[in-house]
Formats: structure tokens, sequence, C-alpha cells
């Protein structure tokens, strides 16, 4: 049976196999631990993979730590479970970050991350919500995700439920006109069951964002747009669960928090340099990398 | 079930259920991509949505979209889109949607349905919506003569066979159905016995009654839509595979047709029965005897 056909979440070796449905106790201490983890997953993955965009997945690494680790109501065990909240990756070219927390998470056993980009694993270049336990949404083909969150609060709201919808967007990807139709729409929709977080990194792939496509003034596009805005250094665990939970309380409106972070952060030379966008590292980029990161 | 529409619902005629059911309907406004992407993740979250606009907007506007947040997962959104081919009529090019079944079929994993008249279609929406995966249904704009019986079934993947026949088979879609039907009347004065099948369910295609139809030795196809890669090309693969006979294609040739009334359109470009039985006269000239 070729790997993709099995669903079914698995034992797991990772150090976080926690079988509750909340994480919510998890002190800063450990998580800046779990996100040191997760960036040593993604430079070891994409190192292996030969491919890969290590870049965008270290710029978030934060923001993906916190929501998996602390914030989220959810079952590792029981990916399905319908209060669970929902995560969306719409900047699916991060997809060894979010594998890398779900694996940590017991979704899957922390081993298959060295499958990443194989024929017949799992893990998918970009993600695939078919064969991945944990995985909400196929992207890939960016500013469809925003799109797909609201939908999904939306059924939340119809059904009652009191689940949350989170999606995370890259600030390039908001070149993409379809991302502006769902903010109209999800402030039209009041639909305040949904949190939308920019990893705001300031690059794409063609470099940096105001020189490709600029989106100055972003803060004031959001807000303008009827969302409630919140803008947080991106790498500050304080800061960044402050903002979750203050959207939480916002009714009536969608909220955005604008993560302001650094492309590659955590290793020096990926840091703000766009060739890391799309390029995975060679082997002894990632034993330095490696040794930055212990 | 939840109802979206693109600011066309007072043509696509969702308002009636939004007027029914105001709390499972949304208005997406002029934004197709957005509608589309919200309908998958209210399909991702246990819900069925029919989301309907014009056929040149979904999936002419939205392809991507369709593809990735719709196709390849394969989730439970229904597309009913209406002004599907020519017959929009007086808006013209912009307006007229010849390419969606192409596009459509080309995705793995979608249901693709072209009813024939009314009451097919109301018994086609039943069946997407009892039914689990993507669907696309296209309807068109004008008013289409009942070709059904009120007691008519619509059996999924089926093609109907409206008129049995032995020198050739039309096979036809939407409201070339229609138009098979008077084609099959008239030839038949001539001493040419057409079979007439509705292939209703283009996707997946019906290929036992396309290799029975080979057997009269002659098929011609009968469609609303351009030449490449709609009814005709479909026939014509499943024809090549396993009974090669001759065949000929009633379909708008490689061009953008114009504004004008949907009937002058329809003969301008070549839809009607007396090309239908143009076509049929013309493959029977190619038969192997």
């Amino acid at each position: 049976m070729p790997l993709g056909e099995d669903r079914s979440p698995l034992s797991t070796t990772s150090a976080y196999n926690v079988k509750a449905e909340v994480f919510s106790s998890l002190p800063i201490k450990e998580m800046e631990e779990i996100a040191k983890r997760l960036r040593r997953h993604i430079i070891t993955m994409t190192g292996k993979a030969g491919s890969g965009h290590p870049g965008g997945s270290l710029s978030a690494v934060e923001i993906v730590t916190v929501l998996y680790f602390r914030l989220l109501r959810h079952k590792p065990l029981d990916p399905q479970w319908s209060d669970r909240d929902r995560f969306i990756l719409s900047k699916g070219h991060a997809a060894p970050l979010l594998y890398a927390a779900l694996a940590e998470c017991g979704y899957f056993p922390v081993d298959e991350l060295s499958t990443l980009r194989q024929l017949d694993s799992r893990l998918q270049g970009h993600t695939d919500r078919t064969v991945t336990p944990g995985v909400e949404m196929s992207a890939g083909a960016l500013g469809q995700g925003l799109s797909f969150a609201i939908g999904i609060a939306l059924a939340g709201r119809l059904n009652s439920q009191s689940y949350r919808a989170y999606v995370l967007l890259g600030d390039g990807e908001c070149d993409e006109g379809q991302i502006w139709e769902g903010a109209m729409a999800a402030a039209h929709f009041k639909v305040d069951n949904l949190t939308a977080i920019v990893d705001n990194n300031g690059q794409q792939i063609d470099g940096w964002n105001r020189d490709v496509m600029n989106l100055d003034p972003f803060n004031k596009k959001w807000q303008a747009f009827g969302w409630h805005v919140i803008e947080v250094d991106g790498h500050d665990f304080t800061q960044l669960i402050d903002a979750f939970n203050q959207a939480k309380q916002v009714k009536g409106q969608p909220t955005v928090i604008i993560a302001h972070t650094i492309k590659g952060k955590g290793v020096s030379f990926m840091e703000n340099n766009p060739d890391f966008h799309g390029k995975a590292p060679n082997a002894e980029e990632v034993e330095i990398a490696l040794r930055e990161l212990e | 079930m939840v109802v979206l529409d693109a600011d066309l619902s007072r043509s696509t005629m969702t308002q009636f259920f939004a007027g029914e059911f105001p709390s499972r309907f949304f208005d997406c406004g002029i934004a197709e991509q957005n509608m589309v992407g919200i309908a998958a993740g209210l399909a991702a979250s246990g819900k069925i949505p029919f989301a309907s606009t014009f056929a040149v907007f979904a999936p002419g506007r939205c392809f991507d979209q369709i593809r990735m947040s719709i196709a390849q997962p394969g989730l439970n959104v229904k597309l009913v889109t209406t002004h599907g081919g020519i017959s929009v009529g007086e808006d013209g090019t912009s307006h007229h949607c010849i390419e969606d079944l192409s596009l459509i079929c080309s995705l793995p994993g979608f249901t693709v349905i072209v009813p024939a008249d009314a009451i097919e279609t109301a018994q086609a929406v039943r069946v997407a919506a009892t039914s689990y995966g993507p669907f696309y249904i296209r309807l068109c704009r004008p008013k289409v003569p009942l070709v059904h019986n009120q007691d008519y079934r619509f059996n999924l993947g089926k093609a109907v066979t409206m008129r049995q026949g032995k020198d050739a088979t039309i096979i036809a879609i939407g409201l070339m159905v229609s138009a098979a039907l008077e084609a099959a009347d008239n030839l038949k004065r001539e001493g040419i016995d057409c079979r007439v099948l509705n292939i209703s369910t283009l996707k997946p295609i019906d290929e036992a009654a396309i290799i029975r139809a080979a057997e009269t030795g002659a098929i011609v196809t009968a469609e609303e839509h351009l030449e490449h890669g709609g009814l005709g090309s479909i026939i014509a693969q499943v024809i090549a595979r396993h009974y090669p006979v001759p065949m000929e294609f009633v379909a708008i040739k490689d061009t953008y047709a114009k504004s004008g009334k949907p009937a002058e359109l329809l003969q301008r470009y070549g839809l009607t029965a007396k090309d239908i039985e143009q076509g049929v006269r013309s493959a029977i000239k190619r038969k192997v005897r």
C-alpha cells in the first residue's frame, strides 16, 4: 500500500506526544525549546529532500508553535474531531514547518519527516489534505486559504460550534486579488470566529516586497477592509499569545494579526536572504545551521 | 445544504432559495474565486454547498480555485452554472461560455452533467445533493422544450436512448437534444433511421452506450460548446479506442460568437437540426460497408 493511502494517526516517537486535547498550560520556556526543534526539523527535512522552502518556514515557527502547543483545541490522535480549532496553512510552501509541528504533536511519527517530498510520502512538497493527518487544506496555489477559512468559520457558525478558524498567510501572498475578495467578505459576513495571521517577513521570491509589489500601508489596508488589526513581533511568544487572546474577544468583525518576522529566522546565513525562499540548504549548510540551532 | 452566488442570484434564480432560507444563503458579490473557496471550506466542514454563477465565470474565472480548493481534495461542492453556450444571445462574446466543459472535464474527480430540459435539471440537482463529491451542472439561459416526460428518472452516468434507430446515432447534450430529435424526425422522411442519445452525464461517460451506438456505423455529436475538448472529443476518444466508425461533430468551430438573438446565433454557428442532419448524411456516406 502506498504511504499516501493510510490516513490514520500512528503511534509516535515525539517528545510531545500529548494525548490530551489541549496544550494550554505549556510555559514559554518549553515553547522556546519546541521552536528550536521545529527549526532543526525544517533544516534537516529540506536538506535531505534537496528542495523545499526553508525561509518562509523558519519565519513562522513561533506563530505555529503558539498555535499548536498552546492555543488550538485539537486532538492529534483524532484529527477529524468535529469541534477542533482549524489551522489552515494558506502559504502552503511552509509545509515543512506544519509537518514538523504535526509530528511533534503526535499526528504521525517524527521519523516520517525524513520522507518529505519523496515518491509515495504522505509529506508532499505542498500540503495535501487527502494524505496527511492534521492537514486541513491542499494549499500551495497562493491566495486560496483565506476564502477556505471563511467557509470553515461560516460552517461553525451555522452549526453553533464553538471552534475557531486560524489561517496563516504570507505577506507576499497578499499580492493575490483573492485575498482581498476574502478580506471584504469576512468583514461583510462578520466572521468573528476567524483569525488571520500574516507572516510579515517582508520578502517574496524576487526580493523585498517593497521592490516587487509594495503592500504598504498594510495595516491600513486591512483596517479599511473592516478588520480588527493587531501588530506584533512574530518571534515574541508573549506578544503572540496576547494577540491571539485579544482576537478571541473581538466580536462582529474578523481579526488579523500582522506578525513582523524575519525570513530564515534562526539561521544566520538564511536570515533576510531571499535565496533561501525556495532553495534547500546543502549538506555543509545543514551542518552549520544545526550547530547554530543547538 | 447552503447556497452561494456571486451577485447573479436574480439570473441564476438562487434568489428563490435566498428568500426561503436566508441564513443558508451567501451572496459573495462579484468575486467568484472567493465564492469557490468559501464553498470548499463549507464542504470541508460537512455542509453541502451549491455555488452558482454564469458558466463563463466558473470555471472560466476561477479554474485554479476549483482545481486546488475543490477537485484535488475531492470536496463535496456542487457548481451549478447557468448561461452556458452561445444561446445567452445578445450579451455577446464575454458572456458566451463555450469552453467550460473542456475545462471542468479535465479535472480528475469531477462529475459533469448537462441536463437536456427542466425535468432532468431538477432531478440532476437532487442527485448531486445526495451524492458525495464535486459536481458540475451546466444549464443554459433560454427556455428549452421538454424532451422528457414527468415520470422520467435521471440515472447518473447512464445515457438515455431518446429514439431507437439503426442507420446512425446522434449523441447530444443540453438544448441540442431537442435539435437532435427534430433532425431525426426530418431524416426519417429521407429514409434514414437515426438513434438519438441524450448523454447528460458527460463525466463519467457511459462507454457501453457509446460502443452500442457505434454499432449503427456512424456517430454525430451535438453540443453547444467548442468542437475541441467537449462532448465530441470525449466520444471520439471512446470510439477510437473501442469501435472506430465515421464521426461528425456539430459544435462551434474554433471561434468566438458575436451578439445576436439566440436562434440567430445557433444558426450562424452551426448548431441547428439542419446542421445535425448534414452531419448524419456526411458520416453515413463514409460508412464502411
